[in-house]
C-alpha cells in the first residue's frame, strides 16, 4: 500500500516570536472571512502548588470577570456584541483562551486578551459564586457519574508521583478552600508573554497578525518564570489493580493503562505507539474490535488509545465492556492473550501501512476545521513541541517500521507499568435491568 | 495528525459546557447511546439539524443542481482542500417507527454499515479504509441522515460504496443480535444517567402516545422484541428519494456531482413525502421528581413552542438568545450562574420538530439548591413574558446574531450541514443573504408580543432527577417548590 495522497494538501503556517518572548503561529484559511484567536499559557493543573488543586481551572473562570478597564461581567458581552464567541479551557499542561469572530475584529479581541494577561480584576464578591459554579461543573463532569469518579481514581493510580495524577478540575475538598489570593498568586506567577503562545487561524496574513501583535502584545513585559514543581515519576515496580463497585453503573467495563513516554519526551517511541493504537483500534477492521467483538463475541465494544500529547508522560490504554455472561476477569484474560500474541508475533507490514495512511488522511480532513487546526498547533507548542515537529510529522511517521512498533510495544506493555481497573455494578443487580 | 488530535481532545475542563463527547477521555460509547435531550450547542441554533451556517455573498456560491435522474442537491464548490463532504438527510427518522416498534429505525440505521451486497462488515470497513473515506449513518427524531467524507480523488468509489450500502443492506441475524446488545447496553446506561432520565420522562409526559414520546433508540422492551422483519419494514419507510435532501461541499463540480448522485441514488424507491400535521403536545404544567442518589439534580423543563415555519420564529429566536440562548450573556446565566453560583450550565432553546414546536430549558444544580434555581428560572420566564426585552438587549442580540452568522460557515462540514438543514426546513436558497435582514427587522414590539404568546411560566412542565431538597412532585411548579 503506497502512501500516495493528493498534493496541495498542506496547510499554510508561519510563525514569529516577539521580543518579550511571546510565540505566535498563523494558520491561513481564506475560505470564510472569520478568524480564531487563541492565547495559550504554558501552565495547567500539573503546575499547581501542593494543596491547591483546581487553582489553574478556577483562575481560568475568574479571568472572565473583567480587567482594570473592562467592567465586571462585560468581557464576554463585548465579544458577543461584536458577533464573536469566546470560551476557554484548562488541561494538565496548558490553559487556553479563545475567540471566534469576524476578521475585522481581530485587533479588538487581541487588545482585550492582552489587557487581561496582566490586568485582570477579580472582586471579592466574584469569588464565592464562581467557586460554587466550579463545584457544579465538577458535579456534572465527575461526581454525578461513576465513570467520572472512577477515572480520577485510575489516573491517581497510574502516576505514582507526577502531578498528572491530579484531576484537572481539582479535588473537591481542595477546590472548596481556594480563595482570591490563591488565584492572584497563580496568575501573577504564570500569566506573562514569555509563557504564552498566540495562535491565529483564519482569513488573515502573517503580516497583518504581526502588526496587530506588535501593537497589543509586544508592549507587555516578560517576567521571571518559576521552576517546574511537577514531580518526577519513579520506576514502576508493581502492577496496580482497582475495583470500583457502584450502584449507578449500568454496564461493567475494563480499563488497562500503561505509563508511556510523550511526544515531547520520546518522539520516536510516541510515534510508534500512535501507530500501534491504530493497528489495535483504528476502526472495526482492527485487532481489538475484530477479535473481541466479532470473532470471540466477548465484548460489546473494545478499543485502545495512546495519549501522548503531554509535556512529561503519556499513557497507552485499553478499554472494553463485557457482553452477556462474560465476566471482567474473562475479558481481561482475552485482552492479555491478545497482548501476548502481539508481543510474540508482532504486526504485519500491511497493518503498518494502513495505520500510516489513515493518519495522513486524517491530517487532510483535519484542515476542514479552523478551530481544530488552531487547537492542534496551540497544544503542540504549549507542551513543548516545535513547528518543525508538526511539519515533519509525515516524514517521522513514514520512517516507523514494524520493528520500531514492536520495540515500543515490548518496552511499554509490561505489567509493572500498568493499572488495571474494573468498574462494576453490584453483583445482585445483574440482569435486573427490565 | 490523528493521534495527536485524539490525545489532545479529552482532558480539559472549560469555562462553559461543551458537548458531552468532549468531556471524557476515550470512553467509547456505542453510537446508538440514546440522546434524549438535544445538546445545547445543536439546539440553540436557528436552523434545525444545521449546526452552524456562512455569510458574505454566500447564496451566489450555492448552486442548486437538478440531476437528469430527477434529484435535487445544493452544492458549494470549495477547492481549497482536496476533500468532498456530502450530507444527506431523509425526512422521517424515528417518527416513522410504528407503535410498539420504537427503536426499529435506529437499529436499522446502525446496521447499514454491518454489511451490504457481497461485503460483510469487515469488507465494507476495509474498502472505506483503503480509500480513506468515511460514511456515517445516524437517526434522529425527524430524520435519517448520512455523512460522507472523501478525498476528492476517491469520491466516485466512495459514493459507489454508499450506493451498495443503501440499496442492498444485508441485515444479517448475527449483526442484528450484536448491534441490538450494544443498543440495549446504551439504554440500560441511560436509565442510570440523570440527564437522560430527565429528558426521557419529559418527552414521555409531553407527547403521550405520539412517537416523539419515546427516545429515538426505543425502549428496552421494544428493542428486545424487534425482529428482522421489523428492521426491513423500518428500512423501507426510512429511505425514500422524495424525502431526500442533499448538501455537498468541496472539491467537485456540478456536472460530476449530478452524474454521481444519479448513479448512487437512482435505484432507491421514490416513496412519498411525509405528513407534517402537528401532534398534540401537553398543555398543562407540573413538576415530577424522580429520586436518584446523586449529588446534583438534572432538570429538563419547557412547554409547547412554535414550528420552524411560524412567522414569529425569528423574533422568538432573538428573544430566546437573551433569555437563555446566549451562553454567558443570557439572563438565565446571569441570574442563576453569575449572581448566585447555582449552576455551571443553565439554558433555554427553541426546538422545532417537524410535527411539534417545543420551548425547552435545563439546569443542573446541587440538590440543596434546585428549588432556588427553579424559582429564579420561572421568574425570568415571567419577566420576559411580561416585558420582553430592553432596547439595549435587543440591540446586543442583533449585533451578536448577525455578526456571528458568518461563524457557521467556516468549514465544509458546517456548510454541508446547513445546506441540508435549510432544505429540510423549506428555506429559500438565498436565505443566507436575507437572514440577517430578518433579524435586523425585529422590533421591541415583535419580541414583546412573541414572548407573551410563547412563554407560559405557570405552565412549565419540569422533570427533576436527583435528590432535591424542598421539592416534591406536584401539579404545578409553584406547588412543588417548598414541598
Amino acid at each position: 500500500m503506497a502512501l500516495a495522497l493528493p498534493a496541495g494538501a498542506e496547510p499554510v503556517v508561519s510563525d514569529f516570536t516577539l521580543d518579550n518572548g511571546m510565540r505566535a503561529v498563523v494558520i491561513e484559511d481564506h475560505r470564510a472571512p472569520v478568524v480564531t484567536h487563541m492565547v495559550w499559557y504554558r501552565v495547567g493543573s500539573a503546575d499547581e502548588p501542593p494543596g491547591k488543586t483546581g487553582i489553574a481551572h478556577y483562575l481560568e473562570h475568574l479571568m472572565f470577570k473583567g480587567t482594570d478597564t473592562i467592567a465586571p461581567g462585560q468581557f464576554s458581552k463585548i465579544i458577543a456584541e461584536n458577533g464573536g464567541q469566546d470560551n476557554a479551557f484548562t488541561s494538565r499542561d496548558y490553559t487556553a483562551y479563545f475567540q471566534r469572530i469576524a476578521k475585522d475584529r481581530l485587533g479588538l479581541v487581541m487588545s482585550m486578551e492582552a489587557d487581561r494577561m496582566r490586568n485582570v480584576n477579580i472582586r471579592q464578591e466574584d469569588i464565592v459564586a464562581e467557586r460554587d459554579v466550579v463545584i457544579e461543573e465538577r458535579n456534572s463532569r465527575t461526581d454525578n457519574n461513576p465513570a467520572g469518579r472512577f477515572r480520577e481514581q485510575y489516573m491517581a493510580a497510574l502516576y505514582l508521583n507526577h502531578a498528572y495524577g491530579i484531576p484537572v478540575i481539582g479535588w473537591r475538598e481542595e477546590i472548596m478552600a481556594l480563595d482570591r489570593d490563591d488565584a492572584l498568586e497563580f496568575y501573577e506567577r504564570f500569566y506573562a508573554p514569555n509563557n504564552a503562545i498566540l495562535i491565529v487561524a483564519g482569513d488573515v496574513t502573517p503580516d497583518e497578525v504581526r502588526a496587530l501583535a506588535d501593537e497589543h502584545y509586544a508592549p507587555i513585559e516578560s517576567v521571571d518564570l518559576p521552576e517546574s514543581v511537577r514531580g518526577t515519576e519513579p520506576p514502576h515496580l508493581a502492577a496496580r489493580r482497582l475495583t470500583m463497585v457502584d450502584e449507578r453503573v449500568a454496564q461493567d467495563s475494563l480499563w488497562r493503562g500503561y505509563l508511556a513516554p510523550s511526544y515531547v519526551t520520546d518522539g520516536d517511541t510516541a510515534a510508534a505507539l500512535g501507530i500501534l493504537s491504530d493497528v489495535l483500534s483504528g476502526g472495526t477492521t482492527r485487532r481489538l474490535p475484530k477479535m473481541l467483538t466479532l470473532e470471540t463475541d466477548l465484548a460489546l465494544y473494545a478499543g485502545a488509545y495512546f495519549s501522548g500529547m503531554a509535556r512529561d508522560l503519556g499513557e497507552f490504554a485499553f478499554y472494553a465492556a463485557p457482553k452477556g455472561d462474560t465476566t471482567l476477569v474473562e475479558l481481561e484474560g482475552a485482552l492479555d492473550w491478545m497482548i501476548a500474541d502481539l508481543l510474540e508475533n508482532g504486526i504485519t507490514e500491511e497493518e503498518l501501512a494502513r495505520a500510516k495512511k489513515a493518519s495522513i488522511a486524517a491530517e487532510i480532513y483535519a484542515q476542514d476545521s479552523q478551530s481544530s487546526m488552531a487547537r492542534q498547533y496551540g497544544a503542540a507548542l504549549a507542551i513543548g513541541l516545535e513547528l518543525d515537529d508538526i511539519q515533519n510529522w509525515r516524514d517521522r511517521l513514514d520512517a516507523v517500521t514494524t520493528e520500531d512498533v514492536m520495540d515500543a510495544a515490548r518496552a511499554i506493555l509490561v505489567p509493572e507499568r500498568s493499572v488495571t481497573g474494573f468498574l462494576m455494578k453490584p453483583k445482585t443487580e445483574e440482569g435486573a435491568d427490565g | 495528525m490523528r493521534t495527536l488530535t485524539l490525545a489532545a481532545a479529552g482532558i480539559a475542563a472549560c469555562l462553559i459546557a461543551l458537548p458531552v463527547s468532549a468531556q471524557e477521555t476515550a470512553t467509547e460509547t456505542p453510537t446508538e447511546v440514546p440522546q434524549e435531550t438535544p445538546k445545547e450547542t445543536t439546539t440553540a441554533e436557528e436552523v434545525p439539524a444545521a449546526q452552524e451556517t456562512p455569510q458574505e455573498t454566500a447564496s451566489s456560491r450555492i448552486q442548486e443542481i437538478a440531476t437528469p435522474g430527477g434529484l435535487t442537491a445544493w452544492l458549494v464548490e470549495e477547492h481549497a482542500i482536496p476533500i468532498v463532504t456530502v450530507q444527506i438527510q431523509f425526512d422521517g427518522g424515528a417518527r416513522v417507527d410504528e407503535p410498539g416498534k420504537e427503536g426499529a429505525v435506529n437499529l436499522a440505521t446502525a446496521l447499514i454499515e454491518e454489511g451490504a451486497g457481497d461485503m460483510d462488515n469487515q469488507d465494507f470497513a476495509a474498502r472505506l479504509d483503503d480509500i480513506n473515506s468515511s460514511i456515517g449513518f445516524g437517526a434522529s427524531r425527524d430524520s435519517f441522515s448520512v455523512s460522507v467524507g472523501s478525498l476528492s480523488e476517491n469520491i466516485a468509489e466512495t459514493m459507489d460504496l454508499l450506493r451498495i450500502a443503501l440499496t442492498d443492506p444485508l441485515f444479517t441475524d448475527e449483526a442484528i443480535e450484536r448491534v441490538r446488545e450494544q443498543i440495549l447496553s446504551g439504554l440500560r446506561s441511560a436509565k442510570k444517567n440523570p440527564q437522560s432520565l430527565a429528558g426521557k420522562q419529559w418527552y414521555a409526559a409531553m407527547f403521550g402516545d405520539a412517537s416523539y414520546a419515546t427516545p429515538v433508540s426505543g425502549s428496552i422492551e421494544t428493542v428486545t422484541a424487534l425482529t428482522r422483519d421489523d428492521v426491513l419494514a423500518a428500512y423501507d419507510r426510512m429511505v425514500a428519494t422524495a424525502r431526500m435532501k442533499i448538501g455537498v461541499v468541496g472539491d467537485i463540480d456540478a456536472q460530476t456531482l449530478a452524474a454521481l448522485l444519479d448513479d448512487t441514488f437512482g435505484t432507491l424507491a421514490e416513496g412519498e413525502t411525509l405528513d407534517k400535521t402537528p401532534v398534540t403536545v401537553r398543555e398543562t404544567g407540573g413538576l415530577v421528581v424522580i429520586e436518584e442518589d446523586v449529588p446534583q439534580s438534572s432538570v429538563v423543563l419547557g412547554h409547547r413552542g412554535i414550528l420552524r415555519d411560524d412567522p414569529d420564529y425569528i423574533p422568538a429566536y432573538v428573544m430566546n438568545y437573551v433569555l437563555g440562548g446566549g451562553g454567558l450573556t443570557s439572563r438565565l446565566t446571569d441570574e442563576v450562574r453569575e449572581k448566585k453560583g447555582l449552576a455551571y450550565s443553565v439554558y433555554s432553546y427553541l426546538y422545532p420538530l417537524d410535527r411539534a414546536g417545543l420551548y425547552m430549558g435545563g439546569v443542573a444544580t446541587a440538590n440543596e439548591r434546585v428549588a432556588e434555581s427553579l424559582e429564579l428560572i420561572q421568574q425570568e420566564w415571567a419577566r420576559m413574558a411580561d416585558g420582553g426585552l430592553t432596547a439595549e438587549e435587543l440591540e446586543g442580540a442583533k449585533k451578536y446574531l448577525t455578526g456571528a452568522f458568518a461563524l457557521r460557515f467556516d468549514s465544509n462540514a458546517k456548510i454541508a450541514s446547513f445546506l441540508v438543514g435549510a432544505q429540510s426546513a423549506d428555506l429559500p436558497i438565498d436565505y443566507i443573504d436575507t437572514r440577517n435582514g430578518e433579524v435586523e427587522a425585529v422590533t421591541l414590539e415583535d419580541v414583546a408580543r412573541v414572548a407573551e404568546r410563547l412563554l407560559q411560566p405557570e405552565n412549565l412542565f419540569v422533570v427533576v432527577v436527583g435528590k432535591p431538597e424542598n421539592l416534591k412532585s406536584a401539579d404545578t411548579l409553584a406547588d412543588g417548590i417548598g414541598g
